[in-house]
């Protein structure tokens, strides 16, 4: 049962993840691009935790983990990159 | 599956759901007419189906591998703080492109740009500015 489950929410986090590349190469403002790598990120840690659940192992969680917080602060670079022009002033 | 443990039953209904509101948030930022609206679903939509994930795996490592760990709270943690930030971030540097007088999201039918905040002080964000100009060159 859980199986299954895994597998349909991995497919849904696939799908998602070919939603945002579409929004990724399409965007027509640079800050939708930002929005879309944001999305994939946090799409990316999704994929690693269900991986986990599939394999039962529990080797993923440091890279979700790394994912997490150096996907926030690509994000906040990019924008502060468009705002100012520049990253550490 | 009608002998299966209420825990298993707990586990795939949180993936099931982390899975369709990861999609429909994406789903979203694919479909919505502009930036602005197309915030709503990455921030709110995407973070609330990773957190469902995250819920399932913080019930199926103790419950079924009999491990404990504490890092999906970490990453619970970091993604909830920091999701509001982005969009933020995001908004701000989308305003700050467009300028002022263009509105920035078309289906407001606010044909001149943003509207006035009608409590006496401009835009918080765009305030700052003249001040910036006046430093000098470094």
């Amino acid at each position: 049962m859980i199986e299954i489950a895994v597998l349909f929410a991995i497919s849904c986090v696939g799908l998602a993840m070919a939603l945002n590349l579409w929004r990724l190469a399409k965007g027509p403002t640079t800050a939708d691009r930002i929005l879309a790598l944001d999305t994939m990120t946090i799409n990316a840690i999704a994929l690693m935790v269900l991986m986990q659940i599939q394999q039962g192992s529990a080797v993923y969680f440091e890279a979700a983990l790394l994912l997490a917080m150096v996907g926030f602060v690509g994000t906040v670079a990019y924008c502060k990159f468009l705002l100012r022009g520049d990253i550490i002033e | 599956m009608m002998d299966a443990n209420p825990v298993e039953i707990l586990i795939s209904a949180m993936l099931v759901i982390g899975g369709v509101f990861a999609l429909v948030g994406s789903w979203g930022l694919a479909r919505m007419p502009s930036l602005m609206t197309r915030l709503h679903g990455p921030t709110k939509v995407t973070t609330l189906g990773v957190g469902s994930c995250l819920i399932a795996s913080m019930i199926y490592f103790p419950a079924m591998q009999g491990t404990y760990s504490a890092h999906e709270l970490l990453i619970t943690l970091f993604l909830f703080l920091t999701a509001p930030i982005t969009a933020n971030m995001i908004a701000k540097a989308h305003l700050h492109r467009q300028g002022r007088a263009i509105d920035p999201n078309p289906m407001d039918d606010i044909a001149e740009g943003l509207p006035e905040t009608g409590v006496g002080t401009g835009w918080a964000t765009f305030e700052g500015q003249a001040a910036d100009r006046a430093d000098p060159p470094r």
